[in-house]
């Protein structure tokens, strides 16, 4: 069983897994599924400055902010205890694009050549920590949600809007991983 | 019997259409859903469970790794495809069954679907979460999970999405929408 669940799951497992997430939220409190509001949610919470966005009763979505601490749990339950002990398995292409940029640790979930403090410090980690993080968090509430609020749920109760970001979310990340993402890396 | 919960759907509805959250709310994918019942705190805990299952799922099935948003978008693997494809399978399938046969929830209360009104933020903002993507191997849910495996400097990268989303609610107004 440990042995099991500590190898990688295969996408027909994990894939409709993920989709059961949608009925499992609504029925059990009328939830629709989506995680990036959860940021919007701190931004409330935190620092709402009198910004009409942020000026909402962000207790009453709480549930969503149980949600994502559930999946910093989830995270650290799966790192102590049945965390796969092998590299992450990619295609060999990509294994000799990224040794051209000294990536060679597959061991994390992120190349720790890229994603560590030090890296900070430097423009090409200054770029993606900051640089990435920060497109991610504006794009996802401009766009309206994020891969769990439109690619899923938003498909799956189909949703034209949400098809219209899914396609513009997946063209963007083509765009920058194929032509954009190797200038930055060679820095 | 059947009148009485025809007229309790009807005032839900009002309650939810006439909630004064609800037009500042409506642009977005944010959960627009709300329980008229009053439920102490802890009730939240069932979400952190659900959680829970799906920050395990993130990590076993790998599509939080940088690496795999690497090759998907690159086109070198079928493997992100096919757990985003499966997964609106079942989601889609889960909604056409849970609107046929009108399911409730588990408080008895009815399922409510809004639907989402198109906005050229759709475009422009998911360009740019697109290009973010790339960069990070990270949407939203996967910044938590991945600081969950003990990479903490994704705090860093988090702290900038939610600076990120602040920056875009100071001047909404301004951006195309």
């Amino acid at each position: 069983m440990i042995e099991w669940l500590s190898k990688p799951w295969p996408w027909y497992i994990a894939g409709p897994l993920i989709g059961l997430m949608v009925p499992a939220l609504l029925l059990l409190g009328n939830k629709t599924f989506g995680i990036s509001s959860s940021l919007r949610h701190i931004c409330a919470a935190c620092l709402p400055a009198k910004i009409p966005f942020f000026k909402y009763d962000w207790k009453k979505e709480i549930w969503n902010l149980f949600f994502v601490a559930g999946i910093v749990f989830g995270a650290v339950m799966v790192t102590l205890f049945f965390q796969n002990p092998e590299p992450v398995q990619v295609n060999a292409k990509l294994v000799t694009e990224l040794q051209e940029y000294g990536i060679y640790n597959y061991n994390g979930l992120v190349p720790s050549e890229l994603f560590n403090w030090n890296s900070l410090l430097s423009a090409k980690g200054l770029i993606m920590i900051v640089g990435g993080g920060f497109l991610v968090g504006f794009g996802t509430r401009y766009g309206g949600g994020c891969t769990s609020g439109h690619a899923i749920m938003g498909l799956s109760n189909l949703q034209l809007p949400s098809l219209i970001a899914t396609i513009s979310f997946m063209a963007g990340g083509f765009l920058v991983a194929n032509f954009i993402l190797p200038l930055i890396l060679k820095l | 019997m059947q009148t009485k919960e025809v007229t309790e759907e009807k005032k839900h509805h009002q309650f939810l259409t006439e909630n004064t959250d609800f037009e500042v709310r409506s642009l977005d994918a944010v959960c627009y859903n709300e329980s008229e019942l009053k439920h102490p705190w802890w009730f939240n805990l069932k979400y952190l469970a659900a959680g829970v299952f799906f920050g395990i799922i993130l990590i076993k099935s790998e599509v939080i790794s940088w690496f795999r948003i690497q090759e998907m978008f690159r086109l070198q693997s079928f493997h992100m495809f096919g757990v985003i494809g499966s997964a609106v399978a079942v989601g889609m399938l889960s909604v056409f069954l849970i609107k046929k046969y009108k399911a409730k929830t588990i408080y008895g209360e009815p399922v409510e679907f809004v639907n989402k009104k198109f906005n050229k933020g759709n475009i422009y903002g998911g360009l740019l979460f697109g290009f973010g993507w790339a960069i990070t191997g990270a949407c939203p849910g996967p910044l938590f999970a991945q600081i969950g495996t003990g990479a903490l400097v994704i705090t860093v990268t988090l702290l900038s999405a939610i600076a990120g989303t602040w920056v875009y609610g100071k001047f909404r107004d301004w951006l195309p929408h």
